[in-house]
């Protein structure tokens, strides 16, 4: 909803913090185009339409090769072949000449290559699909002519756009743009998490068009109480001028913390570690401000990069984890594809309810010759540092005794090769709601709550409907039953239980987990000064 | 390889293929490339008995999506054949380097 004030000028518009900041900057406004249906044009029209947009997508595609990494540039070299290959254009132009637009003839040319690439054997060919459907979306986001790319997002502003997937979102440069607002979205998306854990301030679920008028507009965006205002007046100005003053001197207050051990103000010691998706994350983060890495996420190492990542890949990647944490511990997350994550050439395309599927420790057993690569660079990794190994989704004790086992046999092909490697702890993730209520029954290492996907379970409600955030409750009792019966089940046994989900980055959410005696939590690096300052003020202070 | 040259204007050769993945995006943008620098017709297959495809265009080159350790046929017809097919062979036996 919006409000406007006519002497002034100012308009809000309210929405829901995905991402925590306040800040200003000028209003890029990225929406799709909504005008009514295109009119047909005549066929030599779209033919031109066709060709400039190529044109234009080969310019942005050399653009981007140029400052791309090695991996990223043969994607994109592929790419601007292939729009220079008449092999596709022409049957696109036949498709307009029989009456087609530009962007049907288009996507029928592209989507025939699509289902080609995706019918595969090779799991390379197969994943070059993903390049086929990105260089599809590029030339229909700019047929349509309503998406800007993304990459020219200007310095300094504040965008907003109808929603972004995490591709698009990992496309902008977020050291150079403020913040962001969605029109559409979730505070518990898969980009909402990307956002936090770069510390972009991003509110989404605005539910309003915000128009191009607003373009290049100064507006405010308050990701702490959800408002973004456009052309803001005095008042509003000033006001945002104290409490900026008044955040800077809490941030500078928390980040007192960050070199110190957390305690809770009662003097009980709390163990926070780090999440990681990228391990660029980890330029100018200091290992001293952590206990270790709770959480290494692995995905970003099968997206986007073509084939499925080599043991060699693997295992420099995971050192480069180790050696950043300097001897604390590093947990890594077994490839945890699918729900909202989808790894072309692995994951399965059109499930019906991609959540409830084939997806984390599931698809990984299915696929013992991707797991198995994945696991002896794990333990090849564990001979230069402590790694830990996690497994994701697990529902049944067997499966974890079956990871177990491939295990195994990872480490024992090791020691015949002569490799050096270690044998790492295999804990598991608690995420799946029967196997919170039967934790009893599992034998892991050690335990790591999962509470996104755990509150998105136990509350039936999807992660990315901004509908239902407030059935979406980590402070559900429900769910705080479940956390209280893993950490007591932890403690009883003498098996290590953290947190690892968003919610312990919220101090909103932190006095509730700390109540149930965890005593292990894992954020994000742009979350760790908060959330240590946070359980500072926990037991005694004010705000308890 | 065996490179035989039947006339001037038409000129054929086969290699085998040892790059690790097959012939993925990189190489298969490098061989095009090369056979777009010259005047002749450059036709391209991985199988003696299936039709041949041009081998200048990357979306038929990496449709046939040859696996490591096949033999890829050469075919060239028209000005400067014989170079055309020298000069691929000799590319994919340096396994794209260069």
């Amino acid at each position: 909803m919006s409000t406007a004030d006519g002497e002034t000028g100012e308009i809000v518009f309210e929405g829901k913090v995905a991402s925590p900041g306040l800040v200003t900057g000028v209003l890029a406004v990225q929406t799709q185009d909504r005008s009514p249906d295109r009119v047909s044009r005549p066929a030599g029209d779209e033919r031109a339409a066709l060709a400039a947009a190529l044109a234009e997508a080969t310019v942005q595609l050399q653009e981007l090769a140029g400052r791309a990494d090695a991996m990223a540039s043969e994607i994109l070299e592929f790419q601007i072949a292939l729009l220079e290959d008449d092999a596709l254009i022409e049957p696109a132009l036949e498709k307009i000449d029989e009456g087609a637009s530009a962007a049907e003839g288009w996507t029928a040319v592209l989507d025939a290559q699509i289902v080609d690439y995706e019918t595969a054997d090779s799991a390379y060919f197969r994943a070059r699909s993903a390049d086929l459907r990105d260089l599809k979306e590029r030339v229909l986001r700019l047929l349509t002519g309503g998406d800007e790319r993304r990459s020219g997002v200007p310095a300094d502003s504040i965008l907003v756009a109808d929603d972004l997937t995490p591709s698009g979102f990992l496309e902008i440069d977020w050291t150079r743009v403020r913040g962001a607002a969605f029109l559409a979205g979730s505070p518990s998306s898969h980009v909402a998490m990307l956002a936090r854990s770069r510390g972009v301030p991003l509110l989404v679920n605005l539910g309003v068009e915000i128009g191009p008028e607003c373009d290049g507009e100064p507006a405010i965006l308050d990701a702490v109480e959800g408002r973004l205002v456009a052309r803001p007046g005095p008042s509003a100005t000033a006001e945002y001028q104290a409490r900026f003053a008044e955040r800077a001197a809490r941030t500078a207050e928390e980040a007192g913390y960050l070199g110190r051990p957390a305690r809770t103000a009662d003097g009980r010691p709390v163990s926070v570690m780090i999440n990681v998706d990228d391990p660029a994350l980890l330029e100018g983060a200091d290992p001293g401000h952590c206990d270790g890495i709770g959480l290494a996420r692995t995905e970003f190492l099968f997206l986007g990069e073509g084939a499925l990542p080599d043991e060699e890949t693997q295992v420099a990647v995971y050192g480069r984890l180790l050696d950043w944490a300097a001897g604390r511990p590093v947990t890594i997350r077994t490839l945890d594809a699918g729900g909202d994550k989808p790894v072309p050439g692995l994951t399965l395309i059109g499930e019906t309810n991609p959540f409830l599927g084939f997806r984390g420790v599931r698809l990984s057993l299915a696929r013992p010759d991707v797991f198995k690569v994945q696991l002896r660079a794990l333990a090849r990794a564990a001979a230069r540092g402590p790694a830990r190994i996690m497994l994701p989704m697990v529902t049944v004790p067997s499966e974890y005794a079956e990871a177990r086992a491939i295990l195994n046999q990872a480490v024992e092909e090791l020691r015949s090769e002569g490799r050096p490697h270690a044998l790492p702890a295999l804990g598991m993730m608690v995420e799946v709601p029967a196997a919170a209520l039967a934790i009893d029954r599992f034998d892991a290492d050690f335990l790591s709550i999962g509470s996104n996907d755990l509150v998105q379970y136990v509350t039936a409600t999807s992660r990315d409907d901004g509908r239902l955030v407030r059935l979406h409750d980590p402070l559900h009792p429900g769910v705080l039953e479940l956390i209280e019966r893993v950490v007591a089940h932890g403690r009883s046994r003498g098996i290590e239980v953290s947190l690892c989900g968003d919610m312990a980055a919220d101090p909103a959410y932190l006095p509730g987990l700390l109540d149930t005696g965890l005593d292990r939590v894992s954020v994000s690096v742009a979350a760790l000064a908060r959330t240590k300052a946070a359980i500072a003020r926990y037991g005694g202070g004010p705000g308890r | 390889m065996i490179a035989r040259t039947e006339n001037a204007r038409r000129a054929e050769g086969q290699v085998m293929l040892a790059h690790p993945v097959g012939l993925h995006a990189r190489p298969a943008i490098k061989l095009t490339k090369l056979a777009k620098s010259f005047p002749a017709t450059v036709r391209l297959r991985a199988d003696p008995d299936a039709p041949w495809t041009d081998a200048k265009s990357i979306v038929k080159v990496m449709g046939l999506k040859v696996p490591q350790g096949a033999v890829l046929y050469f075919e060239a017809e028209g000005a400067e054949a014989k170079a055309a097919i020298a000069a691929l062979v000799a590319l994919v036996e340096r396994d794209f380097e260069g």
